[in-house]
C-alpha cells in the first residue's frame, strides 16, 4: 500500500485539510472533548480510535459543524468552520460524509440518493448529475442498482451507495464515523475495500473506525482518544505495535 | 368442570344471546313500516338524478377543497410549530388548541356570518364559501398535529446526512423530510379526508341555496317534501360509495410505498 506522496516542499506551502485547534465540546455539564488538537494533511489518511463515549464521533462531526463546538477552531482548508459568516451549506459540499447507519433517503432510488445533492447543493444539471452517479456508482461496483431502492440492498451495499453519493459532490476529503460498525462481518470486506481505493487515489480521508487492519495496512497515521483527549498520535506501526501510553496498551489488549 | 367445556359453554351463551336479540328485533319491528318509510323505491327513484349529480358531487366538491386547504395550511401550521422562532410556535400551538376545542359547526356559523362582516368581503361561493373557510380552519388544526408528528417521525440522521451534503435546510425540508413524513402519516390522514367527507354536512349552518346543497342536507329536504325517510338511506349508500373505494386507493398506495421505506 503506497499512499500519495506528499512532496517536502509542497507540505510547507499547503494548508492542512483539517486543523482543530483547542476544541472543546459540551452536551450540558458533560465535557466530551477537552482540548482537542488535531490535523489532517491534504492527501493523508488519519484513522481515529479509541473506546466508545470518548468523543470520536463528536470530534468528527464538529469538523462539517453537524456538531457546534463549544469553544476553539476548526479550520477546513483554511476556512473557519466556526465562523457565522462561512456559507457552511458551501463548506458541506467540499466535505463528504459516511455514517455509521449508512442514512440513505429511502424514498428515493439508488440514483435519486446520489443525483439529489448534487442538483439541489451544486446546481448541477440533471444529465450531469447522471452521470457523475453513475460513474461513482461503478466505482463502487454497484453499477446495475441504480434503480433499487436502500431497503432493497444489503448493509454493505447500502454503505457502499452512501460512499458513492458522497463522492457524487465531488468532495475535497471524506469523514468516514464507524463505517462497517453496523455490517454483518462478511460485508465489512467490500466497503473497506472500496475505502482502500479511494485512499490509493489520494483522497484525503479522516476514519473513526474500530478496523485495527485497516488503520494499520491504510492510515497513515492514528489518533488515539480517550476521555475527549487525544492520549496518542503516530505512524500506525508505532501507535499499535509500540504504544507509548498506558491507555493505549490497555484499549488496544482489549480490541486487538 | 373442565376450563375448555367452561369456555364452549360460555360461547354457547353468547350466541344464544345474539340470536334472541335478532329475534326480538325482527319480531317488534314493523316491516311493511320500514319497507315503505326507508327502502320505498318509488321515492328513492324521486330523488335521482339531483342526489347524485347535485348532492354527491357537492359532498366530493366541499370535501376536496376543504381538505386541500386543509392540508397547505396545516403544513403552514405545523412548520411554525416547529419553527426555532418562539411566536410562531405559541402562534400556531394558540391555533391548534383553539380550532380543536371549538365545535366545528360552531366555527363555520362563526366564519359564514363573520367573515362577510368582517372583511365586508364575499369570498367566492359567497356563505358556503364562507362555510367551507371555517372547515378548512378546523381541518387545519388537526392536520396540522398529524403532520407535526410525521415530521418528528423521521429520523434525525435523515437530517443529518442531507445536511452534511450540503443541501440547505428549506431543500432538506421538501425534498427529504416532508415525502418521508407524509408516508408515514398516510394512515391518520386517510382517517381525516374520512372524517371531513362527513363533516361537509354541517355545511347546512352557513345557508346553502338549492344547486349548492350537499347529501346530508339534500336528503333532509327531500326527507321533509317527499314525507318519506328513504331518502336518508340513499344518502348513506352514497357517502359510502365515496368513501369505500378511497380507503380501498389508500391502502393499495401504501403497499406501494412500502418499497421506498
Ligand atoms: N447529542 C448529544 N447529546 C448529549 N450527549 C451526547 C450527544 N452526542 C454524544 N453525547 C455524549 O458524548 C460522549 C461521547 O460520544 P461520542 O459519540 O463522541 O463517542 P464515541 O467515541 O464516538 O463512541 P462510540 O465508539 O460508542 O461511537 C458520550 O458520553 C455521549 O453520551
Ligand atoms: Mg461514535
Amino acid at each position: 500500500m503506497t499512499s500519495v506522496s506528499k512532496g517536502s516542499s509542497a507540505v510547507s506551502t499547503t494548508e492542512p485539510a483539517i486543523e482543530v485547534r483547542a476544541l472543546c465540546k459540551s452536551f450540558g455539564s458533560n465535557d466530551v472533548l477537552k482540548g482537542i488538537d488535531f490535523h489532517v494533511d491534504q492527501g493523508e489518511v488519519v484513522c481515529v480510535i479509541g473506546p466508545s463515549g470518548s468523543g470520536k464521533s463528536t470530534l468528527l462531526r464538529c469538523v462539517n459543524r453537524l456538531e457546534e463546538p463549544t469553544t476553539g477552531s476548526v479550520m477546513v482548508e483554511g476556512v473557519d468552520i466556526t465562523d457565522p459568516e462561512t456559507d457552511l451549506d458551501k463548506m458541506r459540499t467540499r466535505i463528504g460524509m459516511v455514517f455509521q447507519q449508512f442514512n440513505l433517503f429511502p424514498h428515493l432510488t439508488v440514483l435519486g440518493n446520489l443525483t439529489l445533492a448534487q442538483q439541489r447543493a451544486k446546481k448541477r444539471g440533471k444529465a450531469e448529475a447522471i452521470e457523475v452517479a453513475r460513474r461513482n456508482l461503478a466505482k463502487v461496483g454497484l453499477a446495475e442498482k441504480e434503480n433499487a431502492f436502500p431497503s432493497q440492498l444489503s448493509g454493505g451495499q447500502q454503505q457502499r451507495v452512501a460512499i458513492a453519493r458522497a463522492l457524487s459532490m465531488d468532495p475535497d476529503m471524506m469523514l468516514f464515523d464507524e463505517p462497517t460498525s453496523a455490517l454483518d462481518p462478511e460485508l465489512v470486506g467490500d466497503v473497506l475495500e472500496v475505502m482502500k481505493q479511494l485512499a490509493r487515489e489520494g483522497m484525503t480521508m479522516m476514519v473513526v473506525t474500530h478496523e485495527m487492519g485497516f488503520a494499520r495496512e491504510v492510515g497513515d497515521r492514528v489518533v488515539f482518544m480517550d476521555g475527549g483527549v487525544v492520549v496518542e498520535q503516530g505512524k500506525p506501526e508505532d501507535v499499535l505495535g509500540n504504544p507509548q501510553h498506558e491507555r493505549t496498551r490497555s484499549f488496544l489488549s482489549k480490541v486487538l | 368442570m373442565k376450563p375448555s367445556t367452561r369456555r364452549r359453554l360460555f360461547q354457547g351463551v353468547l350466541y344464544a344471546i345474539f340470536v334472541i336479540v335478532i329475534l326480538v328485533v325482527v319480531f317488534l319491528a314493523d316491516w311493511d313500516a320500514i319497507r315503505t318509510n326507508f327502502f320505498n323505491l318509488e321515492v328513492a327513484a324521486a330523488t335521482f338524478p339531483e342526489i347524485v349529480v347535485i348532492a354527491a358531487k357537492n359532498t366530493v366538491i366541499y370535501t376536496v377543497i376543504a381538505f386541500i386547504g386543509g392540508l397547505i395550511l396545516g403544513l403552514i401550521l405545523a412548520l411554525m410549530k416547529l419553527s426555532p422562532v418562539l411566536p410562531y410556535r405559541w402562534l400556531a400551538t394558540g391555533y391548534i388548541e383553539l380550532f380543536r376545542g371549538l365545535p366545528a359547526l360552531l366555527v363555520i356559523f362563526g366564519f359564514a356570518y363573520a367573515i362577510p362582516i368582517a372583511f365586508q368581503w364575499r369570498p367566492p361561493g359567497g356563505s358556503v364559501g364562507a362555510g367551507l373557510i371555517g372547515l378548512i380552519v378546523v381541518s387545519a388544526a388537526y392536520i396540522a398535529e398529524t403532520i407535526r408528528a410525521g415530521i418528528e417521525a423521521v429520523p434525525k440522521g435523515q437530517v443529518e446526512a442531507a445536511r452534511s451534503l450540503g443541501i440547505n435546510p428549506t431543500w432538506t425540508m421538501v425534498s427529504v423530510v416532508l415525502p418521508q413524513a407524509f408516508r408515514i402519516i398516510t394512515p391518520p390522514l386517510t382517517n381525516e379526508l374520512v372524517i371531513l367527507i362527513k363533516d361537509t354536512s354541517l355545511l347546512f349552518i352557513a345557508g346553502l341555496a338549492l344547486g349548492e346543497r350537499e347529501l346530508t342536507t339534500f336528503a333532509r329536504d327531500s326527507l321533509t317534501s317527499l314525507a318519506n325517510a328513504t331518502p336518508l338511506v340513499v344518502a348513506s349508500l352514497l357517502y359510502l360509495v365515496i368513501t369505500l373505494p378511497l380507503t380501498q386507493l389508500v391502502a393499495k398506495l401504501e403497499r406501494h410505498n412500502k418499497r421506498g421505506r
